[in-house]
């Protein structure tokens, strides 16, 4: 096996069994902070031990004795836990296959609104996907010593304010899904977008975070928009082959080599979202997916069915209207009622989208097709100075250059 | 768990309000009468009080390990604190219900340190 196909293991195993041992000692020990953290220095072990004796045949018996050990350590410290002590070295704590997935709760529980963000996203991470520390650091771009501190005053404020650990019921439910399903489409978007040609991670945030909404989507089955946005993700992954050429460079949708799409993967994504729609409640993630779908399904970028996606974008607005929504919905009515018009409305956001780089990059395409190359010159600098992902400032680089 | 309840509101004061303004901010506070009348009978609210306005508090702090008293609330903000409420619920999802459902402004939710008795 070489390193890639170890890593890959690793990482596929850590997903499958980290979540799982975090909910099962959350129940045992009734401590979202010290279940979280032993499950954390399992597999903080495994990473230095594992290269060298390899993977275990059981790997999540492994990460769950190495994790009670770690539990029962800490405990004995503590004269407060006696009772939780004799608990934890009586039974094996193994993940009952009887019991339901805990690991929705866990979720929730991660995702709850009364926590930051930045720090559900985190937190989510690490406790559901079994990712390290280090691996968030790198994946936001932002220091190990930030995500620590972020991971631990999430869950001092999970144990003090007494964030319950639960799945939400009745009303609250579809609310709260919102948010969950907001940090699953942040994670994928980060992942996606900063992925490159020559970025070699070690774990994959976009496929990891694909995997979790369909987790979500296993354990609370259906909801539409749950479907929609694993249908979404599923239809931006299908056409990642194309969106870096032989050299690594960026390619846009309207250059990319569509020959290169995933079509089996498109079809399975718009059968879901087929199924999403029978369910007669639709939503932004349904909206954005089917918009995704008609780009998916076009023969080429000017025989895509613009009227349709102008229409969807409509829908969107009214869904979640937001200006990047308007920007897009811009783009689209550029290609069957011209850029001076598209260009009048995305000139109407030039406030609200000022720090936004595709904003300016936007109005550089349109600016071109008009006829105005110094003012679209002006706008790509504009862009360049505010883009910070290396495969998109080179893109608009190049188109600097001529 | 115990929470309190802390209400904000804003620096006007009902009496110098006039015509709709002025209805409004009644039904507001017969609202609140109501919310915590029925919470109190659920057995969810166990303390809590009306302050009086901003202009009548008086804050004492420390700078230097001198005492000053001055006149006027610790915070600089166009809100204020109207009151609080001392609950005793499950959990913060509980206690977030009853703040979505207090019909007055902002309502910020602050858990209670619980000291261990001596035993």
């Amino acid at each position: 096996m070489n390193s890639t196909e170890f890593t890959g293991q690793v990482a596929s195993v850590f997903r499958d069994e980290a979540g799982r041992l975090t909910a099962a000692l959350v129940r045992v020990l009734g401590d979202f902070d010290l279940a979280e953290e032993v499950v954390q220095d399992s597999l903080v072990a495994a990473l230095e031990k594992w290269p060298e004796q390899g993977i275990p045949d059981k790997p999540g018996a492994w990460l769950m004795t190495t994790a009670r050990r770690r539990a029962i350590d800490i405990l004995r410290r503590d004269k407060r836990y006696r009772d939780k002590l004799a608990l934890l070295e009586r039974s094996s704590v193994a993940p009952d296959p009887r019991e339901a997935d805990d690991r929705l709760r866990l979720i929730f529980t991660c995702c709850h609104p009364a926590l930051a963000q930045e720090a559900q996203v985190a937190l989510t991470l690490r406790a559901v996907v079994g990712f390290t520390t280090p691996e968030i650091a790198a994946a936001f771009l932002v220091s190990e010593a930030t995500v620590a501190q972020r991971i631990v005053r999430a869950k001092r404020k999970i144990v003090d304010a007494g964030i319950p650990y639960r799945v939400p019921q009745g009303g609250e439910l579809a609310s709260r899904l919102d948010g969950v399903l907001s940090v699953l489409y942040l994670m994928f978007n980060e992942g996606y977008l900063s992925r490159g040609g020559s970025v070699a991670m070690r774990r994959d945030l976009a496929e990891d975070a694909l995997w979790l909404t369909r987790l979500v989507d296993t354990l609370l089955p259906d909801q539409p928009e749950v479907l929609g946005l694993v249908a979404l993700m599923r239809l931006h992954l299908a056409r990642s082959a194309a969106r870096f050429d032989a050299a690594g460079e960026m390619v846009l949708l309207p250059d990319q080599d569509r020959s290169l799409w995933d079509r089996a993967s498109i079809a399975e994504a718009v059968a879901l979202l087929d199924r999403a729609g029978a369910m007669r409640r639709t939503g932004p993630y349904q909206v954005q997916a089917a918009i995704a779908a008609l780009h998916a399904e076009a023969a080429s970028w000017e025989s895509t069915d613009w009227h349709q996606i102008v229409m969807l974008y409509d829908a969107l607005q009214r869904l979640a209207d937001s200006p990047v929504v308007r920007l897009n919905r811009a783009v689209a009515l550029s290609q069957f009622v011209g850029p001076e018009i598209a260009l009048g409305e995305v000139n109407d956001l030039a406030i609200e989208l000022a720090g936004y780089h595709l904003f300016h990059s936007t109005r550089a395409e349109l600016l071109d097709r008009i006829g105005e190359p110094a003012l679209a010159r002006e706008a790509r600098i504009r862009a360049l100075e505010l883009c910070h992902n290396p495969a998109e400032r080179s893109l608009l680089e190049r188109k600097l250059r001529g | 768990m115990k929470y309190v309840l802390l209400f904000g509101g804003t620096m006007e004061n009902v009496d110098q309000l006039e015509g709709q303004a002025r209805e409004e901010a009644m039904a507001a506070y017969v609202a609140s009468g109501k919310w915590f009348e029925q919470y109190t009978k659920a057995g969810k609210v166990v303390g809590g009080e009306e302050l009086q306005g901003p202009s009548t508090a008086t804050t004492v702090s420390r700078k230097n390990g001198k005492i000053a008293v001055t006149d006027g609330p610790f915070i600089e903000a166009k809100e204020v604190i109207g009151g609080f409420a001392l609950v005793e619920v499950a959990d913060l999802d509980e206690a977030l219900e009853m703040a979505k459902a207090w019909p007055g402004g902002p309502v910020e939710i602050r858990p209670i340190v619980e000291h261990p008795r001596e035993s």
